[in-house]
């Protein structure tokens, strides 16, 4: 092809723009890449990052479970090698032009723009959260940095009040901050000095989880455990000096080591192109995945405000759906993909067994057996070594198999009622 | 569940929220209000008319948002509706929970 016919071609080329390449934007990449004809259409991916983080692995790190080579690897090891992946930070999205803008100040035109962006940690919305206490005797593990500083505190630390706290929700990973309580009640009994550790969990919400029989299970395993449980807790400050968390309600809580999860917001690029609420996250329609404002930009994984979970879960499962959407956009037909609310959630309760959740919008989390009706081999709302197995495992699977958007077996994108016991009353 | 308020028969579910908001009135605002131990004044129902209406245009609430209404900021809300505002405050208004929190 002589090259002015080559740039004709190019002329004619249609773009996907994605803004991440975390677990949705890569699994986005991976997936619209076998599905769009090359001849029609190209994909950019766009992140300001060089390395692919394990998010769910930070969780590990603390207890020295997980080192922080199981949890990075390059983010271009996961691409597709027919996307082309912008090394580079977006400064806006200018929606009406379908451009985006970038920090370097190149511009660069879409048909369709996947937002990806996430969710991060924003500690300084919480007066003195990110004061002089700061990773010396306040921790997030949310981020790579926060839980590696908790890991070395964690190392040398002869004991006192150790308080895991929820800021406000929604938060990444509900489940986390529980898992977290879970395993270091196991990491100081493993230690011989569990009696020099008080375990309190703090929370804003009426309970342990948000979900009714959830809840239960969840409060039943604290008690199991002598964790302490404070909830309705609405935080206004940390003081530093005292090291003592105080709530509006006028509920003060001394701590030793406070293990925070801070407010979690989307990116700030969002509020750069007037297309967040007032946490950044992007208002997006919960079962096409389409943004509210614009039809031909599509929203997925932690960056939407859609009453979901935020885990990587839900992400992959939104994944097939927005996949179908798109190519039902490009054909200009009705976007009949629905996406249900599906979740699935190990959480890890400590002495190597774990639960398994699985729900959606409308169906709250109960007992049973998973994939298989009443086979399993695991099982729903209950603990089990198979369990804990299970999410060790699942590592592995996102690496080698949900990055890349092969299909994990047995594990549809809608949340299926065989194998749970629901009560219909 | 069904529930006599001020002198009304009211359907309401296993928390105490009403099901049905065309059966509120102030009144029943205001004996919902008493069994939390709340009088209310006027400043409770600035409150309560906002949140009447965020939930009218579908608008999820948050303890976050109310704080930036310019309606009220969170700790005058903590000081009207004391240990969890958001959930007294919705139930006074007779509207859902807040789903906020997944």
């Amino acid at each position: 092809m002589s090259n002015d016919l080559h740039a004709l071609k190019l002329d004619f080329m249609k773009k996907v723009i994605i803004l991440g390449a975390g677990t949705s934007g890569t699994m986005m990449a991976n997936h619209l890449l076998g599905k769009l004809k090359k001849d029609e259409w190209s994909i950019d991916i766009i992140d300001e990052r060089k390395e692919h983080h394990y998010q769910p692995g930070y969780l590990f790190l603390p207890f020295d479970i997980y080192t922080p080579e199981n949890i990075i690897k390059p983010i271009t090891a996961f691409l597709p090698a027919s996307a082309s992946f912008i090394n580079e930070g977006i400064e806006k999205i200018i929606g009406e032009q379908n451009q985006v803008l970038l920090k370097n100040g190149n511009t660069i035109n879409y048909d369709i723009l996947i937002i990806a962006t996430g969710a991060k940690i924003a500690p300084e919305e919480i007066e003195g959260m990110k004061g002089a206490q700061w990773h010396k005797s306040v921790f997030d593990f949310y981020t790579y940095e926060g839980a590696l500083q908790l890991r070395n505190k964690l190392r040398e630390w002869e004991g006192g009040k150790l308080v895991v706290h929820i800021t406000e929700m929604p938060i990444k990973c509900p489940v986390a901050p529980l898992e977290f309580a879970f395993l270091a009640d196991s990491f100081f009994k493993e230690k011989n000095m569990r009696n020099k550790v008080d375990i309190t969990y703090v929370t804003p919400l009426s309970g342990a989880f948000t979900k009714p029989k959830a809840t239960d299970a969840l409060e039943h395993l604290l008690v199991e455990k002598n964790i302490h449980i404070i909830s309705d807790f609405a935080i206004e400050r940390i003081d530093n000096e005292s090291k003592v968390m105080k709530d509006y309600g006028g509920k003060e809580i001394p701590f030793d080591i406070l293990v925070t999860v801070p407010t979690n917001k989307g990116d700030a690029l969002m509020e750069r192109s007037g297309l967040g609420d007032e946490l950044n996250f992007v208002p997006t329609h919960k079962g096409t995945l389409q943004s509210n404002r614009f039809q031909n930009i599509f929203v997925i994984g932690d960056a939407t405000n859609i009453p979901a979970s935020k885990a990587g879960s839900v992400a992959h499962f939104e994944a097939e759906i927005l996949t179908e959407n798109i190519l039902h956009f490009i054909k200009g037909e009705a976007l009949s993909e629905e996406f249900d609310g599906h979740a699935n959630c190990f959480i890890e309760t400590g002495g190597n067994k774990a639960l398994l959740i699985d729900f959606n919008y409308k169906q709250e989390p109960v007992e049973g057996t998973f994939p298989f009706a009443g086979i399993g081999p695991l099982s729903l709302l209950k603990e089990s070594r198979i369990n804990h197995w299970g999410k060790l495992a699942f590592r592995w699977i996102y690496w080698n198999m949900l990055l890349k958007g092969i299909p994990i077996p047995f594990v549809g994108a809608k949340m299926q009622q065989a194998g749970k016991k629901i009560n219909n009353n | 569940m069904e529930k006599t308020i001020a002198g009304k028969n009211i359907t309401v579910n296993e928390e105490g929220y009403l099901t049905d908001f065309t059966q509120w009135n102030k009144s029943v605002g205001e004996e919902i209000a008493k069994e939390n131990s709340i009088e209310l004044t006027q400043r409770h129902w600035d409150i309560i008319d906002y949140i009447q209406n965020e939930v009218k245009k579908d608008s999820p609430l948050s303890i976050r948002k109310i704080g930036k209404s310019g309606v009220v900021d969170i700790k005058e809300f903590y000081a009207l509706f004391p240990n969890a505002p958001l959930k007294t405050a919705t139930k006074i208004a007779g509207v859902p929970k807040p789903a906020s929190c997944i």
